[in-house]
């Protein structure tokens, strides 16, 4: 039997709901239609009155999970795209993260974001945002990569008494599969070394991870190992997982799908850069998405995101130092 | 001071207690209190002012200077440890009528380390976001979803019977994205939510004709598909009246109600405003009178209250804020070495869970941490 990605968050949509009664789904089209995605199918029959749509209004999708929050309910909120939840930025940044600090009352909401590109989906349903939440303080920010992560990290940012910002990926909703939703269950806040090497340590989360694994393979072909990591979760950031694999291999790549100015990328170089300055024996390099708006076309949207080639190409730069 | 809809007229009063306020034995008795509140804001903010002017207040004073008699209408509408109250910046009264503590908002004026904000925010951005107040943020129209977060969560709970949930706006703050959406969005939810719009004439220094076009906002209640009510904002008896009614037709189930209550700001946007923007005209004009005055003559007319005893409640006020403050100025505030400075309530790294992926494969159903 083979599970999905999409198929894990579905699960662990439905065990969550099954299992904590102060949890409930609000979201654009989750009720009875499932989803866009499809990530709340039938989830809406089996409890009923806790799968509900919402109406077009981000922001106060938020402002209405805030105030359940505050009140003991669990709430997920499903984004229909990650690029919409620009609208309730107001609220995510400003009323849920800033709530626990001012307050002392934790706001245990998890946002879903469906993000990431996909070919043809254009500027507006192809944004990477982790970047952004994870700059304000008082957020939580997650970017599974594995089907057993989609499931047990949603199951776990649920459990949490803060916001978290949940960044599944949606190439990989139907592309990815696995075996079962089980495997290895690590807690949020810790990477992860999928694949080890001892030339260079590329770290990776998200789709990207997928991408790094292949160009580690094409660059095995010419007897380089390269060290694969999975932040998992891109705040707070592993730097003790980082740091130990960048002391094995002295090199460093970072491999983000957001835009490049700044964010999930910089801050590991500059981490890296300030933290194991010492460790390193090349100067650490980083590749983002190009900095145009993500575009439609499936030839230049392919050529607007890391792929293996950039990343093989970006390693072998960093290797011939 | 007219409901703007009039399918009332088969209405059941609910039989919940928790309908009607308890200490509303009488109609006076209900009009003194909400006076006394509206005193109690004025008195507490005139000491506010002062201590803004002599240098002993950090960042911004916001008074509520003729909007107490709306404000604490409201707050006295409502039911504490029944009811959410989501204030503005200018509903000290209403606070005051809902049963804030006064050492609530001295201790957060004053930085107080013992204040419900410990210093980590200030001013009017104080709640007791578990004791039915929630802390404004400074984004307008923000916190009427988070009412409706609020109420929604009792729905789920099966506790949402006799309880609503309100909060004040300006003019101004009808005019955003989130005022429109959580409005929209608790109509949609039949939420019982009372929004009272203090239309002061001016958002900070703009007038009304150049934030909204229609004639009277409240036009957009119908648009809503929500009750809607007008009220003059510097009538007590008016006030009363018609704010209690709106609370009561949310209570039993009618879903929103919005009162755009007219009026005027008595001061300037903060402290630091004089407010000369505001034509003498319209100062001089019915809305420029002040609540106060107005509900003072009214009570002693109904007989509701004597001179003396109105005089008495300032004194025994005037005292009470002078402690409040006092106690507050002694307080310490809050030590930056021993800050925790974490914006999170969970402790990073977590530990490694227990779990059940060691189990063979779909032995059993996948647990969560809630099972």
């Amino acid at each position: 039997m083979s599970v999905t990605y999409i198929d894990a968050i579905h699960e662990a949509q439905d065990h969550l709901l099954r299992d904590n009664s102060s949890v409930f789904i609000y979201g654009q089209d989750v009720a009875s239609f499932g989803g866009a995605f499809k990530a709340t199918k039938g989830l809406s029959e089996k409890y009923p009155g806790r799968v509900l749509d919402s109406p077009i209004s981000e922001d106060a999708m938020i402002g209405l999970a805030v105030g359940a929050a505050i009140e003991g309910c669990r709430p997920i909120i499903e984004m229909q795209f990650a690029d919409f939840s620009s609208v309730a930025f107001n609220q995510i940044v400003n009323q849920a993260a800033t709530h626990y600090y001012r307050t002392g009352v934790p706001i245990p909401i998890t946002v879903r974001l469906p993000s990431g590109g996909t070919a043809g989906s254009g500027p507006f349903h192809s944004q990477s945002m982790e970047g952004i939440y994870a700059q304000y303080p008082g957020t939580i920010v997650v970017t599974p990569a594995t089907v057993a992560d989609a499931y047990h990290m949603l199951v776990d940012s649920v459990a949490l008494d803060d916001p978290v910002i949940f960044c599944e990926h949606k190439f990989l909703y139907r592309w990815l599969k696995a075996d079962s939703i089980r495997g290895e269950h690590l807690p949020i806040g810790q990477a992860s070394i999928i694949r080890p090497g001892k030339h260079a340590t590329v770290v990776a989360y998200s789709a990207m991870v997928h991408e790094a694994v292949r160009a580690a393979d094409r660059l095995k072909e010419d007897g380089w190992e390269i060290e694969v990591v999975d932040l998992r979760t891109v705040k707070p950031i592993d730097m003790d997982t980082v740091l130990a694999s960048v002391a094995r291999t002295g090199r460093l790549l970072a491999v983000g799908e957001a835009f490049p100015w700044g964010g999930v990328t910089a801050e590991v170089i500059s981490r890296v850069v300030a933290e194991g300055f010492h460790l390193l024996d090349a100067a650490p390099q980083r590749l983002n998405s190009r900095d145009t708006p993500v575009p439609y076309h499936p030839k230049l949207w392919a050529a607007h995101r890391p792929t293996p080639e950039s990343i093989c190409e970006a390693l072998r730069k960093l290797l011939s130092f | 001071m007219q409901p703007t809809e009039s399918s009332q007229a088969n209405d059941q009063a609910t039989q919940n207690k928790a309908s009607q306020p308890s200490w509303a034995t009488s109609e006076n008795e209900f009009l003194c209190s909400v006076f006394h509140s509206m005193l109690q804001a004025r008195i507490l903010e005139n000491k506010l002012s002062s201590l803004y002017k002599a240098g002993k207040i950090v960042g911004g004073v916001y008074l509520g200077k003729g909007q107490e008699a709306v404000s604490a209408s409201l707050g006295a509408s409502l039911i504490r440890d029944v009811d959410y109250f989501a204030p503005l910046i200018r509903d000290q009264a209403g606070r005051t009528a809902f049963g804030e503590d006064l050492l609530d908002c001295t201790r957060t004026y004053l930085g107080s380390a013992q204040g419900p904000m410990r210093g980590r925010d200030g001013n009017i951005h104080r709640g007791r976001p578990t004791e039915g107040m929630p802390a404004m943020i400074s984004h307008l129209g923000a916190q009427l979803s988070v009412l409706a977060g609020m109420l929604f969560a009792k729905r789920l709970q099966g506790s949402l019977e006799g309880r609503v949930g309100a909060t004040c706006i300006g003019d101004g703050a009808t005019s955003t994205g989130a005022f429109h959406e959580g409005l929209n969005m608790a109509a949609v939810e039949k939420l019982p939510l009372v929004v009272v719009v203090a239309n002061n004439q001016f958002a900070y220094s703009t007038p009304n004709s150049r934030q909204f076009a229609c004639n009277d906002l409240i036009e957009r209640a119908r648009g809503y598909g929500i009750g809607g009510f007008s009220v003059d904002g510097t009538d007590l008896l008016s006030c009363a009246s018609v704010i209690t009614e709106a609370v009561r037709r949310a209570r039993s189930g009618k879903g929103p109600q919005m009162v755009v209550a007219h009026l005027l700001r008595l001061s300037g946007h903060g402290e630091h405003d004089d407010g000369s923007y505001v034509p003498d005209h319209v100062r001089a004009g019915h809305y420029g009178r002040d609540c106060i005055e107005i509900a003072m003559r009214q009570l002693v007319e109904m007989g509701a209250a004597t001179p003396e005893q109105i005089m008495g409640w300032q004194e025994s006020i005037a005292a009470d804020v002078q402690r409040a403050v006092a106690q507050a100025q002694q307080e310490a505030g809050p030590d930056p070495y021993r800050e925790d400075w974490s914006a999170l309530s969970t402790q990073f790294p977590l530990p490694i869970r227990a779990q059940a992926t060691t189990q063979p494969q779909d032995a059993i159903e996948p647990t969560t941490p809630f099972a």
